[in-house]
């Protein structure tokens, strides 16, 4: 029955898309560039936006590292783009300190890892990877886009203001966000980050709607959902986590906009400031905490999720090897996404909340460690007995999987409350979160970035450039994050600006010296990409269509795929995304892969004993459509 | 000059980097690319291994020089608790991090890209993923009961005999007042604040008559104390590492934190070889251009030394007599006064 209403479904997007074809060579620039409705511009879009907001927020963190490492540095030489945030000492002003790290916190969370990743690669690879000419809708994915533009504009340019960007720290916890008498980010800046929020998450749940549409309703015939690559699960699930948490954020921030511009007191309270007692009553600082929260945490999911569906089909590809556990793999991403929301408070143990809800979710928070678990074993066990070819994406996605476990596992001391007590707030938070989140994400991303460059522009990156770049950030992440754990134990807290008012912070004065050092490096070495990825868009080798001898449907597109995506029909699927090394496929003549479109009938040999079931049907199938037609 | 040079000297660089990368490029193009994997799949394969050895042995090698500064000595009878948790805690996960790391990185190598090998297709197992699902659920409910029993012995309810200190946060410093003679606290609004009376002392309540603030916190060894904590106008944090203790101060909603210090200052001194050690409480919320440097310090004395501190000390009020019977309903009924003086002010306007 469905397979049956699939085959019209597909038939008249063929149609259309036929249509459309006609019309190609009337494409302005502005269709074709700027307002495009194209899955695959809007991509690049989102990938070049967010890989600009990553060097801008990358910026920012060394000059903060600068402070932290090298507390007594002249810093004059940062006035030509700081002018007055270097203080006359030629230090860095403590008020602008903050400043960076909140605008670093906001621009990775949301512009880098949100946008830039699940943006660009959900875009990409929905419509290509199940078969679809494009977007649910290609109009309110352009909106998608260009929503978040007019979000990122409004926040480079708070930058920029006198009183200083945002500067109470990424979450922007009221009062401190609310009261501009109470630092002067808060002022003009804070509205603007609040008002590029709002766009910013209405740009979120239109890409988000159109993602799970597309998913649902416009998959090729034959691509069911235990047939969909992991990559699409990842998406899928995300935009749903997404989907129902952003909106929460977004009264959160409603409400703070009142409280701020039109004199409500959801989050203020007898509050006594620059000699005035305040006139709000009643409200409840910690509301806020839960409202952003509720979102603040599936957001982690929401940025960790596609860089684990993205190394899940690179490793398979690369290791030459189906993913193993595939039922388990979308069922941990499912555990994982209903589980997301449901361990928010673990980031308010001592926030004066109840201790009973503190008992509550430490215990579902330690839950959700299994799935993760499972996942990582998952990866591990494909790469056993695999034949593995290191690219670039290969080496970024092994290189995930490392981190993911490293930052993972520390997240086990941190959900248990009694130990959070101690370490909430210090580095050991920060090491936890840069690189289980952080760094497992960004890495994702590049794998990403390395695996569908061929396809995104028709042209090879160069992978020597590639190992080079990877082995420097893979070091470089660990020789950053992996000594702040020290830094956290001894009691260290984030967001200061020096450690010398205290006794206990005293201590390693190195250790900082070399993170910053460490970051340095790290970063410079991110040119090295920049350089390859602007260097191979015009100049890099000529792709084959399917350089990694992948079984993805994308791959069965011409080198540049044109609007529509293919030039004939939609191909057919017929298995799932992972025949690699398949015994008995050299006698069907294939080689270690079996792409997605080869029907069953034509493998007789290598199809398993329920694949020979299904092969009978297929052709029986494939006989009634045929008649159908004629 | 000097950036000139630089400048020119950065440029060449660049530029040779460039000509190396346009040569390795132009002859990885004349190269006929035989096999599926080029060069360097051996050396990125080895380096699976290299690079995760020495950046092990980097761990092991740090973490015996890092030693002396892991967790501050403690200090208070829940953190000798949760100590014991954090090392087993963290022997557990190093456990778990050292097993899948080193699986991880081995199979990288060993499987490395061999040509005529086929990879296994092995794809499934469920008796395997049963074993790694219950496996880490098992440890987890395991850390879950031992955390929470912790938690609760933290969270328990004050005894009565509890020395109450109460903090107040604000932007940039702590604020410390005792309850007096009477072990009671007056109350307070945030209302009343003043230069003088900055915690907003409502001296209507007799309680308050006999409350004192402190520049810096005493309080008695092995002896329950409750820290009853509020901010006056954005979140603080009261984080003092040394007692394993930390808590919000929240404006509008008071919080608490009970602990049982277990080392005087002096004792601590002779212990930590430091004659200048001192207990100290740092804020971990941040509050503004001043978050970092808003110390207080905290002196752990015996119960003698404590009570004689304690009985030294002068009452507010005897400092500023003028706040006697100053309070919430005095400034209440001023303030509607004056409002309504404004408001018959305003209609005498209206013709």
């Amino acid at each position: 029955m469905a397979i049956e209403t699939h085959t019209n479904v597909s038939h008249d997007v063929h149609g259309h898309a036929h249509h459309d074809g006609h019309h190609h060579h009337k494409e302005t620039f502005i269709t074709k560039y700027i307002f495009s409705e194209d899955h695959k511009m809007i991509a690049k879009q989102f990938l070049i936006s967010g890989l600009i907001w990553a060097f801008i927020g990358g910026a920012m963190s060394i000059i903060f590292r600068l402070q932290l490492g090298f507390p007594d540095m002249n810093l004059s030489f940062l006035r030509p783009i700081l002018g007055g945030w270097i203080l006359e000492t030629g230090k860095l002003d403590p008020e602008f300190y903050l400043a960076l790290v909140t605008m670093h916190g906001t621009i990775m969370v949301f512009f880098v890892l949100t946008a830039g990743l699940s943006g660009t690669f959900s875009n990409f690879l929905i419509p290509l990877q199940i078969g679809a000419r494009d977007m649910a809708s290609g109009f309110m994915n352009m909106l998608s886009y260009w929503f978040f533009f007019v979000a990122s504009l409004i926040m480079f340019f708070s930058i920029f203001l006198e009183t200083g960007p945002a500067s109470g720290g990424w979450v922007v916890y009221p009062p401190l966000s609310a009261l501009p008498q109470a630092m002067p980010g808060s002022g003009l800046g804070m509205t603007m980050w609040l008002v590029s929020m709002a766009l910013f998450i209405v740009s979120s749940l239109l890409g988000g709607i159109n993602y799970i549409t597309t998913v649902i309703n416009m998959r090729t015939r034959g691509m069911s959902f235990s047939r969909l690559p992991l990559t699409i699960w990842a998406f899928f699930l995300t935009a749903i986590i997404g989907l129902l948490s952003f909106p929460v954020l977004f009264a959160a921030a409603l409400l703070l906009i009142f409280d701020r511009s039109f004199g409500t007191s959801f989050y203020l309270s007898e509050i006594y400031i620059d000699g005035q007692a305040l006139p709000n009553m009643g409200g409840s600082p910690i509301l806020y905490q839960h409202l952003f929260w509720f979102l603040g945490h599936p957001e982690v999911y929401i940025v960790l999720l596609p860089a684990l569906g993205i190394t899940s089909e690179i490793i398979a590809t690369n290791a030459r090897k189906p993913i193993f556990g595939y039922r388990a793999m979308v069922m941990s991403m499912v555990a994982i996404g209903i589980l997301s929301f449901i361990v928010w408070a673990h980031h308010m143990f001592v926030t004066g909340m109840n201790p009973f809800l503190g008992s509550i979710f430490m215990f579902l928070t330690l839950i959700i460690a299994v799935p993760s678990a499972v996942k990582a074993f998952n990866y591990i066990t494909t790469l056993w007995r695999g034949n593995i070819i290191f690219t670039p994406a290969m080496l970024f996605s092994i290189g995930l999987v490392s981190v993911f476990i490293s930052g993972g596992v520390t997240g086990i001391v941190l959900g248990n409350n009694a130990l959070d007590i101690q370490l909430h707030d210090t580095y050991f938070v920060v090491a936890h979160f840069h690189i289980v989140m952080g760094s497992a994400s960004f890495f994702g991303f590049m794998a990403g970035v390395y695996h569908w460059f061929p396809k995104m522009f028709g042209r090879m990156m160069d992978p020597n450039l590639g190992y080079l770049h990877f082995w420097l950030t893979f070091i470089g992440i660990y020789m950053v994050f992996f000594p702040m754990h020290y830094i956290g134990i001894a009691g260290f807290p984030r967001r200061y600006y020096s450690f010398t008012s205290f006794d206990a912070f005293k201590i390693f004065s190195d250790l900082n010296m070399f993170i910053s050092a460490a970051a340095i490096i790290t970063f410079a070495a991110q040119s090295i990409f920049a350089f390859n990825f602007i260097y191979s868009i015009f100049k890099g080798k000529k792709a084959p269509e399917n350089p990694w001898l992948s079984n993805t449907l994308e791959w069965t597109t011409p080198r540049l795929p044109g609007h529509g995506n293919w030039e004939g029909d939609i191909p057919t699927v017929h298995r799932w995304a992972y025949d690699y090394s398949k015994p008995n496929a050299d006698k069907d003549g294939f080689d270690d892969f079996i792409p997605q479109y080869v029907p069953l009938s034509k493998t007789p040999h290598s199809n398993l004993p329920h694949e020979q079931e299904l092969a009978k049907f297929e052709q029986e199938e494939e006989q009634s459509n045929v008649n159908a037609q004629h | 000059m000097l950036g000139f040079i630089i400048g020119v000297i950065v440029a060449l660089i660049l530029s040779v980097l460039f000509m190396l990368f346009r040569i390795q490029t132009l002859v990885s193009l004349v190269k006929t690319a035989k096999s599926r994997v080029d060069s360097f799949n051996k050396l990125n394969a080895a380096l699976m291994l290299i690079v995760p050895v020495i950046g092990f042995i980097l761990f092991i090698w740090y973490s015996g020089v890092a030693s002396q500064y892991y967790l501050p000595e403690p200090a208070s009878e829940h953190g000798k608790m949760t100590d014991g948790m954090f090392w087993i805690t963290i022997y557990v996960i190093t456990a778990m991090f050292l097993l899948t790391n080193v699986l991880l990185f081995f199979f990288a190598f060993r499987y490395q890209y061999k040509e005529g090998y086929k990879a296994s297709f092995f794809h499934d197992n469920t008796r395997l993923e049963i074993v790694w699902t219950i496996i880490p659920a098992a440890i987890m409910t395991w850390l879950v009961l031992y955390g929470n029993y912790i938690w609760w012995e933290i969270m328990k309810d004050p005894p009565k005999d509890a020395v109450v200190v109460e903090l107040m946060g604000h932007q940039f410093a702590w604020k410390v007042r005792y309850p007096g003679k009477d072990n009671a606290l007056g109350k307070y609004d945030f209302r009343l604040t003043d230069n003088v009376n900055e915690m907003g002392i409502d001296f209507e309540d007799k309680n308050a008559n006999d409350d004192f603030m402190s520049g810096e916190i005493h309080i008695p060894v092995n002896h329950p104390i409750l820290f009853k904590i509020r901010a006056r106008d954005v979140l603080h944090s009261v984080f003092a590492p040394h007692f394993r203790l930390k808590m919000d101060a929240v404006p509008g909603m008071p919080t608490q934190f009970l602990f049982t210090p277990t080392k005087t200052t002096e004792q601590m001194r002779t212990e930590l070889n430091n004659p200048k050690f001192n207990y100290e409480i740092a804020c971990t919320e941040v509050c503004g251009r001043g978050h970092f440097a808003m110390r207080l310090i905290v002196i752990v004395e015996d119960e003698a030394t404590y009570k004689k501190w304690y009985a030294a000390q002068k009452p507010f009020l005897e400092n500023n007599p003028n706040y006697k019977g100053k309070g919430l309903n005095q400034y209440l009924k001023k303030n509607l006064a004056e409002s309504q003086q404004n408001t018959k002010e305003k209609a005498s306007l209206i013709p």
